[in-house]
């Protein structure tokens, strides 16, 4: 391919699921307005929501899910082992996502809670950064389409774009939303990554922080507002801890 | 400027007839807080029953409809290893109903820096003249400091202003168009009791502020200030959400992007509104970032506001309706980081050497 005189290629692209819905992935096969041109910028070579044939010859790995039994730790290493550029997709496989709310509780009683008496090797979940190194995150439960396909063009014509570094609230008030604190909601936009729309919020539902923190965010301001509004305490923690994005915050405050 | 009346029931009815056949917009009740105070917006309406005419205020400004929080500059078209470039400036008409004086006299001020430096934009400017612009005076909210900068009252920039004195509205009409719309309908020339009752809603207006911002010589204050640990202490608690520029009628800042058609045959560079809060305002390429810190973030937004237009065309770009401060989860306003600047200085005056006796 040729793009404004300078030689592109499709980007040869391998998509894996560890622990997770598969609802990330889904979102690559969304969109149909633009979807045979997105797929035109793809050499699929492993991708099984999409195609059954499988090759190993990717350079672009999607990583997608979190970690949560020793066996894919092996194969997440060998999927790294083979991608010249490793990304990690979705809220489960950035932060560990809503997986992680079973760390909060010992691993036999949730065991027996969902399998029963069958026998099942677990491990508490972690986000794949743990286990490898990423290049690139594109967060969100799901990511948002729109988003991936900047990125695949970024990546596609080397002028990689970046994810926004302000806050949800840019998104929504741009979107002329009533603020959910006004509605005595606890709302975790002040300190979650834009780039969403603003769906959530828009929806009069409040943001879960599902993209995780934005860049350099005030976490004491936003933990004071939360109480100078007399607001839940356990409602705050239990939007912080839903998708595991704000561990760090959480792990330096306590 | 002509002045008539018009009594509330035909004025209903003239807004009934121009919001019909044209995209209107005008204030509308969109929430109730949890302290169960309405909160409004200016919504798209097409009847006069879909208007609160008696709102107080928008939560956010009419800004957003000269300046888009996204709007597409140009387009590109690539072929044959070539580019065509595409410029669109049409913006249909509009009107907007209800804005108040601080409303209009922000859209006056972005005037000034969209059309009258030495690069005007072609697409605020296609925008602004497409807008017919009705304004609504109020009584002040509590908040509102729009007096101290000498914000309450607005002589240009609209093309209808309407002034509650009771069960009719007394309009400075200020457009041929205006004036040939109004002789529809029945208007009135203002009797002796019109024009005392339009003084007496004025003077009850201006005796409503119960905030004022003592702004004289603040441009000095403010560069003297300027390594002030006042704001370390405002930017320790600024969360660097962006809400305030987002809501405030005047803040213009953009940054724009470019983006690419999926298919790679055509691209768009947009404008996008922005904040000089956000973590990344000042961060170029390379990756240096000039403003690191939030508290010298939140001092440039105050420069901004309050000296560097004082300084160089004579007036700041507050018109005081404290959406900022409204909009502000972490509890900023400008009031309360004005008074603080001033009240250190003046305590700091304190400890001056007193003037030598005059002998």
């Amino acid at each position: 391919m040729n793009h404004l005189g300078f030689k592109i290629s499709k980007m040869k692209i391998g998509s894996f699921d560890f622990t997770c819905c598969e609802g990330c992935q889904l979102q690559l096969a969304n969109k149909e307005s633009t979807l045979p041109d997105f797929l035109g910028l793809l050499d699929i070579r492993n991708f099984r929501e999409i195609s059954s044939e499988r090759h190993d010859d990717y350079d672009v790995a999607l990583v997608e899910g979190s970690i949560t039994r020793s066996d894919e730790i092996e194969r997440l290493k060998a999927i790294r082992a083979q991608a010249s550029v490793l990304v990690a997709f979705g809220s489960c496989a950035c932060f560990g996502g809503v997986n992680s709310l079973k760390n909060k509780i010992p691993a036999e009683e949730a065991v027996k809670g969902v399998y029963g008496d069958k026998k099942i090797d677990t491990m508490p979940s972690t986000k794949i950064s743990d286990i490898v190194t990423v290049d690139f995150m594109i967060p969100g439960c799901p990511v948002s389409k729109d988003e991936v396909e900047r990125v695949v063009i970024g990546i596609v014509t080397r002028s990689l774009d970046t994810l926004p570094k302000y806050p949800v609230c840019v998104d929504c008030k741009q979107r002329l939303n009533t603020c959910l604190f006004d509605l005595g909601e606890v709302c975790l936009g002040p300190v979650t990554k834009a780039g969403c729309d603003a769906v959530c919020p828009s929806g009069k539902t409040p943001c879960l922080g599902c993209r995780g923190p934005a860049d350099d965010i005030n976490f004491p301001s936003f933990l004071q507002l939360v109480k100078d509004k007399g607001l839940s305490q356990d409602d705050m923690r239990e939007k912080l801890t839903f998708y595991n994005g704000f561990a760090d915050y959480l792990d330096h405050e306590s | 400027m002509i002045y008539k009346v018009i009594s509330k029931t035909e004025f209903r009815k003239f807004i009934d007839a121009i919001v019909k056949h044209n995209n209107a917009y005008g204030p509308q009740q969109v929430d109730t807080g949890s302290g169960g105070k309405p909160i409004y917006q200016f919504m798209p309406v097409k009847s006069s029953d879909e208007i609160d005419f008696d709102y107080s205020v928008t939560h956010s400004s009419a800004k957003h409809f000269f300046l888009p929080f996204r709007d597409e500059l140009s387009r590109f078209n690539f072929e044959d290893g070539n580019w065509e470039q595409e410029v669109r400036y049409e913006a249909p008409p509009r009107i907007l109903i209800g804005l108040r004086p601080c409303d209009i006299s922000a859209i006056n001020m972005l005037d000034e820096v969209m059309l009258n430096g030495p690069y005007p934009s072609p697409y605020y400017l296609a925008r602004r003249k497409n807008t017919f612009i009705i304004g609504m005076d109020h009584l002040p909210l509590p908040d509102c400091f729009c007096k101290s900068m000498n914000r309450h009252t607005v002589n240009h920039g609209f093309n209808l202003f309407c002034s509650d004195i009771g069960d009719k509205y007394y309009l400075s009409i200020n457009s041929s168009k205006a004036y040939s719309f109004l002789k529809e309908f029945i208007i009135e020339e203002p009797s002796y009791e019109d024009n005392c009752l339009l003084i007496e809603r004025r003077k009850t207006i201006k005796q409503s502020f119960e905030t004022n911002i003592e702004v004289t010589g603040l441009p000095v204050f403010l560069d003297i200030e300027f390594d002030s640990p006042i704001w370390q202490k405002w930017g320790d608690k600024c969360l660097s959400c962006g809400s305030c520029a987002m809501v405030c009628p005047t803040c213009y800042c953009y940054s724009v992007e470019e983006r690419f058609d999926v298919d790679l045959k055509g691209s768009s560079r947009q404008n996008h509104l922005y904040s000089c809060n956000l973590v990344d305002f000042a961060q170029v390429a390379g990756g240096h970032n000039f403003r690191p810190r939030k508290g010298d973030r939140l001092k440039y937004r105050y420069y901004h506001h309050y000296r560097g237009f004082a300084a160089n065309d004579n007036q700041q770009i507050c018109v005081g309706c404290n959406r900022c401060g409204r909009a502000c989860l972490a509890d900023i306003n400008p009031k309360d980081v004005i008074n603080d600047l001033r009240l250190e200085r003046e305590s700091c005056m304190i400890c001056v050497l007193p003037s030598p006796d005059k002998t």
